[in-house]
């Protein structure tokens, strides 16, 4: 068997412990965000995939951490996605923003800045024009200044 | 032990034989930006999604407006700020020939109100004061910190640079220890800053909001327990001197972002 | 009234699908944090955000306290016709709010 160049097997380590660390099956959701997810769907079955959370995996400051949700979807009157939810696992309160979309935006995109308590889980789900859920579940890791005022 | 206590002893410790503090030269200067995740520097390089530029705005606003009836408007002497303004704010603190005395941005523009347009003055840390601030300094963006070389100033700078060597507080650490030894190492999981001021007033998500140099200085001083210098003190002013010398060279960047 | 920043393009291509950012000044204040006084700090966020474009609703979005202060929301929009855009900001203690900016396609 080859045996791999030393820099070309840590980057292959690398790349795959990095797809660990943002890809996770459906079920590690934990039960507080299954919750969530549940009411929003009221039950439906979810798939991950589709759905791009996008947000630094470790968070210098928990009180504004830009996120953008995306959807891979033509925005058209047949295929659209109606709605962007997103839920968070340990923040006081579970929700984060309902986002309302129509055809009309030609993308489905949405970009904001949210507050993290904590270290946590968070999900993004689509609800699309024909009726199914699409998922991704991020970890963030938040540190805490150690300097506060 | 907890973990914070574990850290700060262990500093404690490395402060007992580290060498007098190598400063941050000309050479090794880095703005806090380059510490930052991707997403920060795009939130302070965006000025739509950058929150300090809403405080810019309020700053145009009372430019341009009276702060009277019938008194003067910055805008009246000074016109438009993008030209008579460009430089002014990379060359403070500066010395005040009439007060005798240093004076930072917000000072000034306070003796202007004072002065010349009949108006109070703002209390420190306002939010009139902060923007207007931040209008002034923004128009500096992207401009090297040349601070003021007036000679007067030289003696508060000097005591400025003793006071950033000095030990303070219950946790008896110095300026200099975790900024210019320790800077790019890291304290409870955040990267330690060279603790530069090019980007003042800044947005601090730490306080949701725009904030001063001293805002940031006494936040220090009540994190290694010691009693902050006072608003008006001629130690405050001159560690703000200290600190823009030291600064020098970077860009200025207001409103910066800062975690 | 609060201070805005919107960022539109002042023109676009029929068909072209433009970005829409948008800011608000507005402390989203959580009602979890103590004051000084050590007493909650009642709950005073933006509760919902809207954009017509030539008067028909395109993107609405429910927001809550876990949404940074000074709230930035940024959105598509594929533009077919001049017009307007208004953006409308609805909250707690009867905060209502709404800006406009115009678009003209080629």
């Amino acid at each position: 068997m080859m045996r791999l160049h030393q820099p070309t097997r840590r980057a292959a380590l690398t790349a795959a412990l990095g797809l660990s660390l943002v890809w996770r099956p459906a079920a590690a959701l934990s039960n507080e965000l299954a919750g969530a997810l549940r009411g929003f769907t009221g039950g439906a079955p979810t798939r991950e995939g589709r759905v791009k959370f996008e947000i630094e995996p470790l968070v210098e400051n928990g009180n504004a951490v830009p996120i953008t949700v995306s959807v891979d979807s033509p925005m058209t009157a047949a295929d659209h996605v109606r709605t962007i939810a997103v839920f968070n696992e340990k923040n006081p309160q579970r929700d984060v923003f309902v986002a309302t979309l129509s055809p009309r935006l030609g993308k489905a995109r949405v970009a904001t800045r949210i507050r993290l308590a904590t270290t946590q889980q968070l999900v993004a789900v689509a609800r699309l024009s024909d009726g199914s859920h699409w998922t991704h579940t991020v970890d963030v890791v938040v540190t805490l200044a150690a300097c506060l005022e | 032990m907890t973990p914070r206590r574990r850290i700060v002893a262990a500093l404690l410790w490395l402060g007992g034989w580290l060498p007098a503090a190598a400063q941050t030269d000309g050479a090794t200067r880095r703005s806090g930006f380059d510490a930052m995740s991707a997403s920060l520097q795009a939130m302070q390089r965006d000025d739509a999604q950058n929150p300090g530029m809403l405080s810019v705005a309020d700053g145009e606003a009372l430019w341009r407006g009276a702060p009277a009836p019938g008194g003067r408007a910055c805008a009246d002497c000074h016109g438009d700020a993008r030209q008579s303004l460009r430089g002014v704010a990379a060359r403070y603190p500066d010395w005040d020939a009439i007060d005798r005395r240093p004076v930072n941005l917000a000072q000034r523009i306070n003796l202007c109100r004072t002065r010349n347009q009949a108006a109070p003055a703002w209390p420190p840390e306002s939010p009139e004061l902060l923007s207007l601030e931040a209008y002034v300094a923004h128009q500096s963006r992207g401009l090297p910190l040349q601070p003021s070389a007036k000679p007067e100033l030289a003696p508060a700078r000097a005591q400025g640079r003793e006071l950033f060597a000095q030990r303070f507080g219950q946790l008896n650490l110095a300026c200099a220890l975790c900024h210019d030894a320790l800077a790019g190492r890291r304290l409870a999981g955040n990267p330690i800053p060279q603790g530069h001021v090019n980007g003042y007033p800044t947005y601090r998500l730490e306080w949701q909001a725009l904030g001063s140099l001293r805002r940031r200085i006494r936040n220090c001083m009540t994190g290694v327990r010691a009693e902050p210098f006072a608003e008006g003190s001629a130690e405050m002013a001159a560690l703000e001197l200290y600190l823009a010398q030291r600064s020098a060279g970077l860009l200025v960047e207001t409103p910066a972002v800062r975690p | 009234m609060a201070r805005t920043r919107i960022q539109v393009p002042a023109t676009a291509r029929r068909d072209e699908v433009v970005e829409i950012r948008t800011l608000i000044a507005h402390t989203m204040e959580t009602g979890y944090r103590a004051g000084s006084d050590g007493r909650t700090l009642p709950r005073d966020i933006l509760r919902r955000f809207s954009c017509r474009y030539n008067g028909e609703l395109v993107f609405s979005a429910e927001l809550y306290p876990a949404i940074a202060a000074n709230p930035y929301l940024a959105f598509s929009l594929r533009v077919d016709a001049s017009g307007s855009l208004s953006f409308t900001w609805e909250g707690d203690n009867g905060f209502a709010q709404t800006e406009s900016a115009t678009i003209t396609v080629t």
